[in-house]
Formats: structure tokens, sequence, C-alpha cells
């Protein structure tokens, strides 16, 4: 739910246009057509949506990079295009790319960054918390995409702020780093840190967000948190009851009929590749290996897995997102 | 987690002063910049001082050399160094991610012209106490509009040095400060006066920051004194370097 506090990041009606560009015979092209949402202190708020959706520039319009061309956006309270360094201090960034100087060491980095605040987080804690410390004599350049990520984490933290923003925080992280930054992500939630992360990545959201806005072509399809978009466009009989999708392998052009409730949607998606999706229960299970026995059927392969985010993004905008 | 979360800025002149220490010595560390802004002005100077193309200008040869060998060092560090570091920082995205800090686009630029500014006066000790050990003899007049002039041929270079680096790609500017360093620096009037290049050079030298630079320097040194054509000149490239920077200078 929505708290009623004043939000930490408040976006209403954003429009971004780029250009004028050549290919649009200098014509303008707008990249953001009214993206609103709202982000609070202690949840971890989720922009998702496939590469070129506009999170990225929607993000850097409220971090004061990008120069909004319309609507309006609120920062703690401010306007980033005008605020100054009081606002800069209280919001940490964590860019896609990094943005650290590949001849830089971590720690004299981390030190330089942390100069620049009156109460930043002590560098030492920060690298052991990070794991940063069985690196910190390499140069950025020869770090791994993993080490990197933890890097640009700690440079968005040096500063304690209480807004973090996080550009794809996975990309390139091994599963053990990734464990360790999703820890930390939950932990900086708990303490009141009011985290925007964008990601691609349905996993991630799934994962971390307390809420989570779908963007789309520059526009917001749908929001909500990440049970009540599982539950969207189910009828209301299902919604108490978890849906999920039973995946197999079997001959192709089997006949499903009767078989399963008509609420069930079985598809094959592939040749002799079946997905049958809905709120499935026990007895459904037990019809279905009933009748792959009555017909002497044993499939190749089958899976049970929980509806995802991922064939929310599906159904919303009838596309995979990657 | 216990932490008490927000942080206030530090002060704007410790931010500052911060990142000029910051990038002074990220530029120290670094050896081709090092080569370009020392080793290259020091040969130079010692070339200068062997051979006799310097002959018949009012001076000893290291005396008319010297001026413009600490011309040369300000394009080195502010130009052709700055520019490349400048171009490279804007690719990895560390412009953006400074600007996101409480050091700001303002703080960054600003901690920029100061790490120019420390370089260069590491420069002019080391190539000064090379020219005197070659028998330097400068004005002592002309020690007070040359610093004033080296300050001001530093502004013009960075700002044409951020003005390369904010609008083409970091291996065009590598390419384009490195060149310009190699003609202004021959051909430029900036260590040759205007005297020894060749007809149509002769001319246009002296609207050009080099040229502009390197002839107000030796006339403070040489004679002490103030070259106000130059001064303005010189005045006039960074107002409009400046200028187009912040028109054009691109952040990511």
């Amino acid at each position: 739910m929505r708290s009623p506090d004043s939000p930490v990041l408040s976006i209403k009606g954003l429009i971004k246009d780029v250009g004028p560009l050549a290919s649009l015979d200098g014509k303008m092209l707008r990249v953001v057509s009214g993206v609103s949402l709202a982000a609070e202190r202690g949840q971890v708020t989720a922009l998702l949506g496939a590469n070129g959706a506009g999170k990225t520039t929607t993000i850097e319009c409220a971090q004061g990079l990008q120069r909004r061309s319309g609507g309006a956006v609120t920062l703690l309270g401010q306007d980033p295009d005008t605020a100054g360094a009081s606002l800069r201090s209280r919001v940490g960034v964590m860019l896609q790319d990094g943005g650290l100087p590949p001849s830089a060491r971590p720690i004299p980095l981390l030190k330089h960054i942390a100069g620049m605040y009156q109460n930043p987080w002590p560098v030492d804690e920060l690298i052991g918390r990070l794991g940063i410390d069985t690196f910190s004599r390499t140069t950025v350049r020869r770090l791994s995409g993993g080490q990197r990520q933890r890097l640009a984490l700690a440079a968005a933290l040096v500063g304690n702020p209480e807004v973090l923003f996080l550009d794809e925080p996975s990309a390139g992280l091994d599963p053990q780093s990734r464990q360790l930054v999703f820890e930390l992500i939950s932990e900086l939630r708990d303490a009141g840190m009011g985290i925007i992360l964008t990601t691609h990545l349905m996993d991630d959201a799934q994962r971390l967000a307390d809420y989570v806005y779908i963007i789309d072509a520059g526009r917001n399809v749908a929001e909500g948190t990440v049970a009540q978009l599982l539950m969207r466009n189910l009828s209301t009989d299902n919604a108490q009851e978890h849906v999920r999708t039973l995946l197999f392998e079997a001959r192709p052009g089997l006949d499903f009929t009767g078989v399963l409730p008509a609420a069930v949607d079985v598809r094959e998606t592939r040749a002799g590749s079946y997905a049958a999706t809905g709120a499935l229960t026990p007895e459904d299970l037990a019809a279905l290996t009933a009748w792959w026995a009555a017909h002497g059927i044993m499939p190749g392969s089958m899976s049970l897995e929980a509806r995802s985010l991922e064939d929310v993004f599906l159904d919303i905008s009838g596309r995979e997102i990657r | 987690m216990s932490r008490v979360l927000g942080s206030a800025p530090a002060p704007l002149l410790r931010r500052i002063l911060l990142q000029g220490r910051y990038e002074a010595l990220t530029m120290l560390r670094n050896g081709e910049q090092l080569i370009l802004a020392v080793v290259l002005p020091l040969l130079a100077l010692v070339g200068l001082t062997v051979t006799p193309l310097l002959d018949g200008l009012g001076g000893t040869r290291v005396d008319v050399a010297v001026p413009g060998i600490l011309a040369l060092c300000a394009m080195s560090t502010a130009f052709t160094g700055q520019g490349i570091s400048t171009g490279f920082d804007r690719r990895y995205g560390v412009l953006r991610f400074l600007s996101t800090t409480p050091l700001g686009r303002t703080g960054l630029i600003a901690g920029k012209i100061l790490a120019v500014l420390a370089v260069l006066v590491l420069q002019v000790l080391v190539v000064g106490a090379v020219a005197f050990a070659l028998g330097w003899q400068p004005t002592t007049a002309g020690w007070l509009p040359a610093l004033v002039l080296l300050v001001l041929g530093a502004a013009a270079f960075t700002a044409l040095g951020l003005l390369v680096a904010g609008t083409v790609r970091p291996e065009a500017t590598l390419a384009i400060t490195n060149l310009l360093w190699i003609l202004l620096g021959a051909l430029g009037g900036i260590v040759l006066p205007a005297e020894r290049l060749p007809g149509p050079a002769r001319e246009l030298v002296h609207f050009l920051p080099s040229g502009a630079l390197g002839e107000a320097l030796r006339d403070a040194f040489l004679a002490g004194t103030f070259n106000g054509g130059a001064t303005l000149i010189l005045l006039l490239w960074t107002a409009i370097a400046g200028a187009a920077a912040i028109r054009w200078f691109k952040w990511n």
C-alpha cells in the first residue's frame, strides 16, 4: 500500500522531447509522454520496462541529469532542475554505466567522494559490507563487471543518502554478489531509505520491489504491488488463488478440451510444447495426469511455475520484455 | 541497521579544492600527460638553447626560449591534457556521476580549472629551475604580467579543451588536441616567434591564442612590458570558447 506521507519522489505527467533529429527531418522525438509515479520512504519502488521504454530518461529527469520538457518533478520537496548541492547531498545515484574513472582505485575514489559530504558513511565500513576490500588495490579498468557494480553502489551510498536511485543494479553480478547487494538493499529499505530501482529484469523487481510501475513506449501501462500485478486481468473468483503455469512437452497436436476447467488457459506454444496457465488446483493436476495415463502419454518434461511479472508484462504490452 | 540517513554537502570551497587536488594528482600520475606537460617542454627548451633557431631576436637563446616554453606548458596542461581527460571522463560517465554528487557541474568545472592551475605552478617551478640552470635572466618587472598572462592563457586553453572534449568523441578529442598541440607548438607562434615563421603564418599567429600568449610572455620577460593587444586576443578566445563550451558541451 502507498503510505499517506508525502512521497520522496513525485513525478506528474513527465514529458521529455529530444532532438531535433536528422532522422526525423529535424523534428523532436518524444521519448517520455506523460509518465507519473510516486516513491515512498522505506520502500523499493521499481520502474519496469523494456530497453528503450523511457525508464532511464524518466529517472534522469528526476536526478537533474536531464531537463524535462513538461510535467512536474519533486524530489525530497524540491525541483531537481533548480535545486543545489543540499538536495544532491541527500540523494545517491548508481548509474547504469557506473560513472567511475578507469584509472581510479576503489578506496581513494570512495574517500574522495565521501569528502563532498558532511556526514558520509564510513568508507571502511562500506567496503567491508560490499566485499570491496578483496579488490581494493585494483584499478577500476581491471575490475570484473560485478566488482564494478558493487563499487558503483558504494559510490552511490557513501554520502549516506535518504533516496537511492539504482539503474539496472544486478547487471553483470554473479549470484553471490547479487545476494549480497539484494540483502543490503533490503536492509537500507528497512532503515527508511527511499529506493527507486530501474530495471528490465522482472526477477529483480519481483524480489525487491514493494511497488512497481510498468512503463512502455514512454507511458505508464500498469502499476501496483507485485501481488496486485500478478492478479491482474484474472477473474475475481480466482483472485485468491496463486496463479501458476504448468509447462510440459509431449507429442504435438493434443486436444485437452474438457480435461481442465475453462478458466485454465491451455496453449501449444510451439509444436509439442504446452503451457497451462490459471489458478491450478491439485485436482486439476490429478485430472491432467489421469488423462495422460488414459491416453498413454508420458511427457518429455514438465515444470510448474508461479505466474511471473514477465507474464504480466506480456499480457499488457503483447510482447516480450527483452 | 541503525544508521541515521541523510547528509549535508561539505562547504563549496572544500568540494572544489578536493576535486582540484584529485584531478591534479590524476594528471600527474598519468605517464603520457607527464611527458606532454614536462618532458617535451624541457626537451624543447634544451633544443632551443643548443641550436641557433632563436639567435638575433634581442636576447640570449635561453631568454628568448623560456617564455615560449612556459606558454607551451599552459597549452599542454590546459588544452591537450585537460581536454583528453575530460573527453574520456565524459565517455565513462564520470562527469554525469560527479554531477549528481554535491560537487555538481559548476564544482566539477571549477575543480578542473584548479587542477590545471596547480599543475601549471609545478611546470613553472620545474621549467624555471632548469632555465635558471641554463642561464635564464628574466626581467624582474616581467614576473607579474607573466603570471597574470599564464593564468589567462590557461583559461583560454581550458575553455578550448573543454569545448573539444564536450562536443566530439574522446578518440577525436585525443587526435585533435594532440595534433593542434604539435601544429601550434611548431607553427603557432608559441615557441618560435612570428618573425621566424613562414610568410602567411607570420600575420595569422598574432590572432591565435598560442601566438598571443607566446608573444605577450616574451614581451613581459624580455622587456618587462605588458602587451595589451595580445591580452585582449586571449580574453576574446576565453570568452568565445567559454560561451561555446557552455552552449554545446554534452554531458553524456
